[in-house]
Parts: structure tokens; sequence; C-alpha cells
């Protein structure tokens, strides 16, 4: 039996908001700013950075929503992408960098005279595509090899993921790391050829996202439609019972969870360029207990909903850090809580309620 | 400027009274004016062991650049247009043609070092005693004969060691090779880390393949001194370990404990547990400002109020919230953590929007600053041992109550079998009130004893929370002794690596070792054997 997964209006919904996300940077370009139909470059901006953020919600929703593991660390996977692709970015500067040297301007400052050897080759673009997907998917595929096999899940699993990014947090945070401590990578000039603050380059950057997003979400129906998906549900529903009809956990974990990484890591890459930075505050738990607060927003188990979840949580913070700085916490705060206790299955959940109890009436 | 010299000036003079006020002989200050360095600095020297008014207005001269050296050798103290001549303690108008006399770095930290020297004179104990020390911290050659004038006036028997290991130091440098030798034999009981360079550079051969010590039975005297202070400054070092290991333990134990409660009895995840140690830390900041106020006489005993307060705090703050929120989630523990997580931003927020998001100072009542020397130069600080003896009273005291009391017997019912406590009578609901406001007033206890030890900001409880967790996850869901051993644990393993690898490394390694450990025995150190394991 195969689940339907996105109704008919679903879709048109999926193709009507891709189309118009399409035409932001269009906008942006071809209207001069005093135009009634001109998009800011701000609001161009914004919508990229929220695209990245609902590729990452995506990826969690394929282990959390979908395989029942929470992970509490995937933010140590976005910013392991947005490294690996700022060490490229880092190169591309030249020597335009404060100090005019062939490093950059934290490695002069520390008084190293060559790259360290894992800085090696990432001159070249598509070598930094390797390191974005291998990274966060080594890491993945090692640290879930270990937790998977011995059997650690549910609380343990999430704390331990938790304890994972702190880790990385701590050390990126060092200087002598050699990713630029607490700076993290910064002031980039170009990427492939291009400059990076140019208009045209950030529309290219914000449609490169979009597909990227479309993508991702195609192939993540893909898997969970699937007999593979199939079998990661019923991980998550009940992992005893799979492994008495003689399955072995262990393999479909892995895949997914090492998959979603990958997906973040790549989330991060395309997040660096068009944020222009990247520190280790993006390691922080904080962070990545709030990326999953946008998958729960959403409705977990949905695909959609962590990507309408993604939208809406940032958007809102953009609007409150605005207008209402310090209440913003207390509005975060409130959402988890709320979200938990009276709506579990997110914004998609309650609609499909609400829609259940019409056709009832 | 010049005001303040003068008055310096005078304070010293009221301080050596005793001394015989003396013209200082022409010949020692003539090398001054010269170029020789080393005479420089051996004058300087000789000038400050005459221990009196005009060595110190001639130093401080120096030191503040006032100090003028006439064509034909003669030194004056310039104070605007007049001159004053210590040689023969006349003021006249400055002569024309006179020049500045110049001090380098070396010749600048000699005389700050002999003026140190002169507080040696003087009457207050106190001043002498840290005077002292701050000699036997390094003293130069130079200072010899300053040290030795003091030595001999001496009387004190807690000064005159200090004062004799910065006489054999400062001897170290000596012509004489029997001073030197008895220098050296002096040093054997002292635990100065700085000495050991000193040593090894007269008993080790020089680059040149020569020894820069010429006496052989020197050499030997110091070989013998320098493997005694190795052995004791190792051993200085391994008690220092263990004490600030324990130290952190105690730390980790208090911040773990409320946490092996809710979290350990009860399985629920508390990510607002930081939190509630930081509100434990605000109200004993609270309680602080409430004894400024009204009872400032009585400051020093503002922790003894501080600790119900902050326990009331802390567990009434997790009453509301086991009521209002976690007891709709339980045996979902994946919502609780969102729950709480959600909880401890709005907790923060709070504390900030009150309090404001900048650290609050709280002090050390006076009872709990200063701290107790072993073995030499290892302080062991008051607060950290009472926060150790703290940490053990209230695992005890937890120990009490959960094996010893009405409500320790329901809870642990309650813990083994739900329902069947719920047959026989057990309000599960009143008990798991009670159990949640136990651990989190205990939280706010830890509270109490971080404020004493660190800042206290909204982000306090930020920082511990990975750590309890750990603790908790290491020691053994449910087990106390666990908790214990795995906080005790922790702290010496972090403090025993920190030399190696820094202090951020060692955090990083212990997280990685606690997840392979947690591969190899998932319970925990002490794992819950039967059937409550799954």
């Amino acid at each position: 039996m195969k689940t339907t997964l996105f109704t008919r209006p679903a879709w048109a919904g999926i193709i009507v908001c891709a189309a118009l996300l399409a035409l932001l940077p269009v906008l942006n370009l071809s209207f001069p700013a005093s135009h009634p139909l001109h998009v800011s470059s701000y609001m161009v901006a914004l919508v990229g950075k929220f695209m990245c953020y609902a590729m990452a919600a995506l990826a969690l929703d394929l282990v959390w929503g979908y395989t029942g593991i929470l992970s509490l660390g995937h933010g140590v996977f976005f910013a392991l992408g947005g490294y690996a692709h700022g060490m490229y970015l880092m190169r591309a500067i030249g020597r335009e960098g404060v100090y005019q040297s062939d490093l950059p301007d934290f490695m002069v400052f520390l008084d190293w005279k060559t790259y360290p050897w894992f800085w090696s080759m990432t001159d070249n673009f598509w070598y930094s595509m390797l390191l974005v997907v291998a990274v966060p998917g080594v890491l993945a595929f090692v640290f879930g090899y270990f937790a998977f096999r011995s059997r650690i899940k549910g609380v343990y699993f999430s704390i331990i993921t938790q304890a994972m990014t702190f880790a990385f947090m701590l050390l990126f945070f060092r200087n002598n790391t050699g990713f630029g401590g607490n700076n993290g990578f910064t002031d980039f000039k170009r990427i492939v050829g291009h400059t990076i603050t140019a208009p045209s380059t950030k529309a290219a950057l914000y449609l490169i996202t979009l597909a990227m997003l479309l993508g991702a979400l195609l192939l993540c129906r893909w898997i969970v439609r699937s007999k593979l998906g199939r079998v990661l549900q019923a991980v998550r529903d009940s992992e005893s019972r799979l492994m008495f009809i003689g399955y072995n956990p262990l393999w479909f974990k892995l895949f997914v969870w090492t998959l979603s990484a990958v997906l973040c890591g790549i989330a991060g890459a395309l997040y660096v360029p068009q944020v222009g930075i990247i520190n280790p505050s993006e390691m922080s738990p904080a962070n990545s207990i709030e990326m999953v607060i946008w998958a729960a927003v959403g409705g977990r188990g949905t695909l959609l909903g962590p990507i309408i979840g993604a939208f809406s949580v940032n958007g809102l913070k953009s609007w409150f850090t605005g207008a209402f700085p310090d209440l913003w916490l207390y509005a975060l705060g409130l959402m988890f809580i709320l979200v938990t206790l009276f709506m579990p299955q997110g914004i998609l959940g309650l609609a499909a309620k609400l829609r259940r109890q019409k056709e009832a009436a | 400027m010049n005001k303040f010299i003068k008055l310096t000036a005078t304070a010293l003079l009221c301080l050596h009274a005793a001394l015989a006020h003396a013209a200082i002989d022409p010949a020692l200050l003539a090398p001054l004016a010269g170029d020789d360095p080393d005479a420089r600095i051996e004058a300087v020297g000789k000038i400050a062991a005459l221990a009196n008014d005009d060595a110190y207005k001639v130093l401080s001269a120096l030191k503040n650049d006032t100090l003028y050296a006439t064509p034909d050798g003669k030194v004056l103290i310039v104070d605007g247009a007049n001159a004053l001549d210590p040689a023969t303690g006349a003021t006249a108008p400055a002569p024309e043609g006179i020049d500045n006399i110049t001090v380098n770095n070396r010749l600048r930290g000699v005389v700050e070092a002999s003026m140190a020297g002169l507080k040696l004179f003087s009457q207050d104990r106190d001043e002498r005693l840290r005077a002292a020390r701050e000699l036997q911290k390094g003293a130069d050659a130079a200072q010899a004969p300053l040290i030795v004038k003091a030595l001999a006036a001496e009387q004190d028997p807690e000064i005159r060691p200090l004062l004799e290991k910065a006489a054999a130091t400062a001897n170290l440098q000596s012509p004489d090779p029997a001073i030197r030798r008895g220098a050296v034999q002096a040093l054997a009981s002292s635990s100065n880390a700085s000495l050991v360079p000193v040593l090894r550079g007269m008993v080790d051969k020089g680059v040149d393949g020569s020894y820069s010590e010429p006496d052989e039975t020197v050499r030997a005297a110091a070989a013998a001194t320098l493997q005694k202070l190795e052995r004791r400054l190792a051993l200085t070092e391994i008690v220092g370990n263990l004490f600030y290991g324990v130290s952190l333990g105690s730390v980790l134990l208090l911040a773990a404990l409320g946490l092996a409660i809710t979290f350990g009895l009860m399985g629920i995840i508390n990510m607002a547990h930081g939190e509630l140690l930081m509100i434990g830390a605000y109200a004993t900041y609270v309680c602080q400002l409430m004894f400024r106020k009204y009872f400032p006489e009585a400051l020093d005993a503002y922790l003894l109020v501080a600790l119900p307060a902050a326990f009331l705090a802390s567990a009434l703050v997790g009453i509301v919230l086991e009521r209002t929120v976690i007891r709709w989630l339980y045996g979902r523990p994946l919502e609780t953590l969102l729950a709480t997580w959600g909880i401890s931003l709005i907790l923060m927020q709070a504390v900030r929007s009150i309090f404001g998001a900048q650290n609050v100072e709280v002090a050390n009542p006076s009872w709990m600053s200063g701290g107790i020397t072993v073995l030499g130069s290892l302080v062991l600080s008051w607060n950290r041992i009472v926060i150790i003896f703290f940490s053990l009273v209230v695992v005890a005291a937890v120990w009490l109550i959960l094996n010893k009391t009405r409500l320790g017997l329901f809870v642990r019912a309650v813990t083994q079998n739900r329902r069947m406590a719920d047959c026989a009578g057990v309000s599960t609901g009143r008990v798991d009130m009670m159990t949640f406001g136990l651990g989190s007033g205990i939280a706010g206890l830890g509270g109490v004893a971080l404020s004493q030890l660190g800042n206290v900001g909204p982000d306090l409880g930020q920082n511990y929370i990975v750590d309890s967790f750990m603790v908790v996850v290491l020691g053994g869901v449910g087990q106390l002794a666990g908790t214990v051993i795995a906080a005790f644990g922790l702290g010496e393993i972090n403090k025993f690596l920190e030399p190696f690898s820094g202090a951020v490394l060692a955090k990083i390694a212990i997280l990685v070792f606690i997840i392979i450990f947690i591969q190899k025995r998932p319970q925990g150190l002490f794992a819950l054997k039967g059937r409550s394991v799954e």
C-alpha cells in the first residue's frame, strides 16, 4: 500500500509556492527600488536564509518524524557543511585580506606560515563541495554506527547528540583548531569568480537553494514512500517488533541518519555564502534544539510541515526581534510548550483535524 | 605626581622613624651617574641596603626620572627649580647643564624590587610579611645586603624563615662558593617553582660544554636541592590537582544531584534544570541584597538564610512546572524535553527582564574568603573546602529522605511500580509533585554553591545542563551512589587532563570518553538489573 503523502491540493500548493519563491529575485533584479513590484534585497536574502533552514528542518524530519530519532545535534552538521564551504570561500579571498597575505587573516594573526593539512586542496571549489557532503556524512556515520550498534535510543541518544554539538562548539571556539576561533569565517569576496555581494550572484545562490530544497523534498518523499521508508516508520513505532520479524534496524537507521546529516550539511553550505558568516555559535545546543521546534511547529512526519514550520517560526522571529526584541524568547519558549501540549502534530496536523471535523459535520 | 612622591616619602619617614638619619656616601652615588650597567645595579643594591629615608628618596627619584647628574658626576634630586644633594642633604637651586639619569627596564626592575625591599623595615608586621613573601618569590643578588640587614633586625618567627629563603635566593649569585653552597643548602626546604631553572642552570652544563657553576661541591649541593625541590613541587601539583578535582566534582555533584532525582528516579528530562540552579543562585543574590540593606552588621550570615530561600524558590518553581506542564507529558520523554527547553528559555528571559542581562555580584561571606596554605605554596581556598563538605551533607540528606522517610518510601514505591502504589492508596500525583519539588529544591541548593564560586548571570544554568546530564547518565539512572562517583570521577579526570591538554580539550576528551563509555555500558556505571531495565 502506498500512501498518497501529498494530496492534490498539496501538490498545487508546492508548485505555486515554488513559483512565487522563484519570482522574488527576478522582481528584485528587474524593477527599480521605487517600483511597487520591487522586492528588497533584504527580503531576498532573508527568504534565502529561510530556505536553508527549511532544508535543515526537512532533514531533521526524516530522522525524527519518520524514524523516531530525535537529534539535538543537527546544528553541528549544518555548521560543518558551512565550514567546509567556508574554507573554499576564505581561500577565494586571495590576498585581499587585511594583512594582504596568502593565508586568511586569522592564520596571520596566529603567526602560522602555512596552511594546516586539513586545509589542503580547499582552494578547489569541487573539492570543497565534496567536503560539504563528506564531512557531515562521515561524522554522522561513525557517530551513528557506535550509537545505534549499542542500541542507544530515545532521550539518551538526544542527550548524547547534544553533548556532541557542545563538544564541537568548544573545539571550534579554540583559535588553534584552525577555523578562525570565535570569529569564524567572514568577509568573503567571491565565489567561483563572481563577486559575492553582487545582486546577480545573490540571486543565483537563492535560486540554487530553492532548487536544492525542492530536490531534497522530492528525495525525502521518494524515500519515505519506498519500502525502506516503511521500515523506518516501523523503527519509529516499534523497534523491538521489527527486530522480532527479522530486520536489523542498525543499517536502516544508519542510512537515514547519515543522509539527514548530509542534507543538513548541504543546507549549511548554501547558508554560508548567502549570510556571509559562519562561526561556532551555529553549533550551540540552543541552535540545534531550535531546529527541532521548526519541525514540531509545522508538523513532524509530514515533510511539508517542517518546511512550513521553518518559514513561519523564522518569519515570526524576524518580526519579533525587530518589533519586540525582549519578548522573542518568551514567544519561542511558549511555542515549545504550547506546541508539545496542545498541537503535537503541528500546523499540518491541526489543519487535518479541522478538515476531518468539517467533513464529519 | 611630585606631591604624591612627597606624600609617600613622608609616610615612609614616619614608618622609618626608628632608623637613624644619615647622608649617603658620594662614592655610593657616583656609579649611578656612570655608564656601567652592572655597577649601577650594584649601587642601587648598596643604597637600598642603607635602609634609610635618603636611600628611599634617591631610589624613588631614580624611578620617577627626577634624578639628575652634573657633568662632574654629582647626583642631584631635582624638584622643580630646586635640587637636593643626597650626599650632603643640602638644597640649592638646580645648576645649569645637568642631565637626567636614564633608567632602562633592567635597572627599573631592580629599583622597584629594592623599594619593595625597604618595606622589610616597616613597623607594621603585616607589611613586613607581605614584603618578605614578595621577595621570597625572586630576589636579586643586589638585594642580598638589604635582606641580610633586615634579617638581623627581624624577630617575628613567621617572617624570619621567609627572609632566610629570600637571602639564600639572593646569595645564589654570590661570588664566594661557600656562601653559594650555604645558600643552596638553605633552599632545600623551599617550594618555590621559580628556583628550578636557576638550580638547573647550576647543575647542568652550558651550551659550550662547561659548567656555569665552577665549584663542584656547590654543584652537588644544588643537585640534591633540585631533587628535593622537584619532588616537593610534583607532590604539590598532585595534591593541588586532587583538591581542585574534588572541588569540581562537588560542583558537578550539586548541579547533578537534583537531576538524579527528577531524571534518574522519575524519568523526566528536565532541560530547565540548569535554570533551577540559576534561580537558586539569584535567590542567594537577593538574600545578600536584603542583608546589605537591613542587617549590614550580620552580612556574614546571609548564606544561612539563602540556603532555605533558594531551596524554597527553586522547589516552588519546580512544583508549578510539574503541575502545569510536565504532568501532561508523562511517558512522552521527547515531548517533555522540548517543553522543558521552552520553560528554560522563558525562565532565562524572565531573569533577564528582572535583574538585567549582566552578571550580578555575589560576594563570599568573610568566613569563606581566603584559604589555608599547605606544602608551602598551595592555597586551598575556604569557599571550595566549604562547598566540598556542603555537597556531602546534601547527598547524605537526600539519601536519608529517600531511604528513611515516608515520602522516600512513597517515591521508591511509585518509581518501582506506579500502578501498584496507586492501588495501595498512594496518591501518586502528589508524590510526583513532591519528588519533582525535592529535586528542583536541591538544584536551588546547588545554585547557592555555584554563586559562591563563579559568576551569577542568566546563562549560568546553560553551562551546567550538559555536564549534569553527563554525570547522571554516566552514574547510571536512578543510582545515587553512581551519581556521586561519576561526579567526583569526572572532576578528577578533568583536572588531571587539564595540564596536558588545556581546559577545552580536557572537556572535549571527557565528552568523547562518556560517549564511548555509554557504548560499552548503556545503563551507566551502576546498571539496574532485572525487569525495570526496559
